[in-house]
């Protein structure tokens, strides 16, 4: 890895980091309990799509997938290194981390921006 | 053979004796595991940010798909791993925001602001943001 893109990596891992930690824990509440469990009423479809089209949501979204996708990258990269000891496989745990952080980002891109 | 402090390049480096270490070494101490534990929250983060991508993508093409999607999250599988992976962010969240005062520190007026200052602050725009999120999606 170059040294030239660290505080790169270093920004995202942090910026990621902060989202998730403001936004995923009621956002994982909402979808993954309180809408299945019937605790709350999930939102209708034409609302959540309304909702999804205003340029603000579609901004909202992108970073809520892509910088903690960044910050998940750079974390799990180190726990492979320091937790299984794989230090010797850098390259293609760099690639994998990174790779999949980034094909996760443009797939939310490409919906955003071609949504309905 | 013998061993001394004097660095004579040799074609044999000499195997030092080392320690090996279990892949299971974190669980010696409850303070390894947290730290292990913490390290382990990018993995709900990531689950997240693929099932919010799951989502939106839903949303995107269809009542059918955006319905058959609220289906698959109340399948046990699901609600398992959206239940634990909630408790890994949660974990996430708390170490993060604890950690805040030592990631930045702020002045006001020359004074640098107590710890317990920014974390309370954290803490409480965590409450402000999930409660502005939550009243958003009941509008509909």
């Amino acid at each position: 890895m170059r040294r030239g893109l660290a505080p790169l990596l270093w920004t995202l891992f942090s910026a990621g980091g902060t989202l998730a930690a403001f936004l995923y824990p009621i956002h994982l509440f909402l979808t993954g309990l309180a809408f299945p469990l019937g605790w709350l009423d999930p939102p209708r479809h034409e609302f959540a799509l309304s909702l999804l089209r205003h340029p603000f949501t579609r901004l909202y979204f992108f970073a809520l997938i892509s910088l903690p996708l960044f910050h998940w990258a750079h974390r799990f990269r180190y726990t492979l290194y320091d937790g299984l000891m794989l230090k010797h496989l850098t390259i293609p745990i760099v690639i994998f981390c990174y790779g999949t952080a980034l094909a996760g980002s443009l797939a939310a891109a490409y919906t955003l921006w071609t949504l309905p | 053979m013998p061993m001394s402090n004097a660095a004579h390049p040799t074609p044999f480096h000499p195997k030092w004796y080392r320690r090996r270490v279990s892949v299971w070494w974190w669980l010696e101490s409850w303070r390894y595991a947290k730290f292990v534990l913490r390290e382990l929250t990018s993995l709900a983060v990531a689950f997240f940010a693929g099932l919010a991508l799951w989502k939106i993508r839903a949303i995107a093409a269809g009542p059918e798909a955006y319905a058959r999607f609220l289906e698959r999250m109340q399948s046990p599988l699901f609600l398992l791993l959206n239940g634990v992976a909630f408790l890994f962010v949660l974990y996430h969240a708390i170490t993060w925001f604890n950690l805040a005062p030592k990631a930045m520190t702020i002045r006001v007026r020359g004074a640098r602001v107590p710890d317990w200052a920014i974390q309370a602050g954290n803490y409480l725009a965590w409450l402000v943001v999930s409660a502005v999120a939550v009243w958003v999606l009941r509008r509909g």
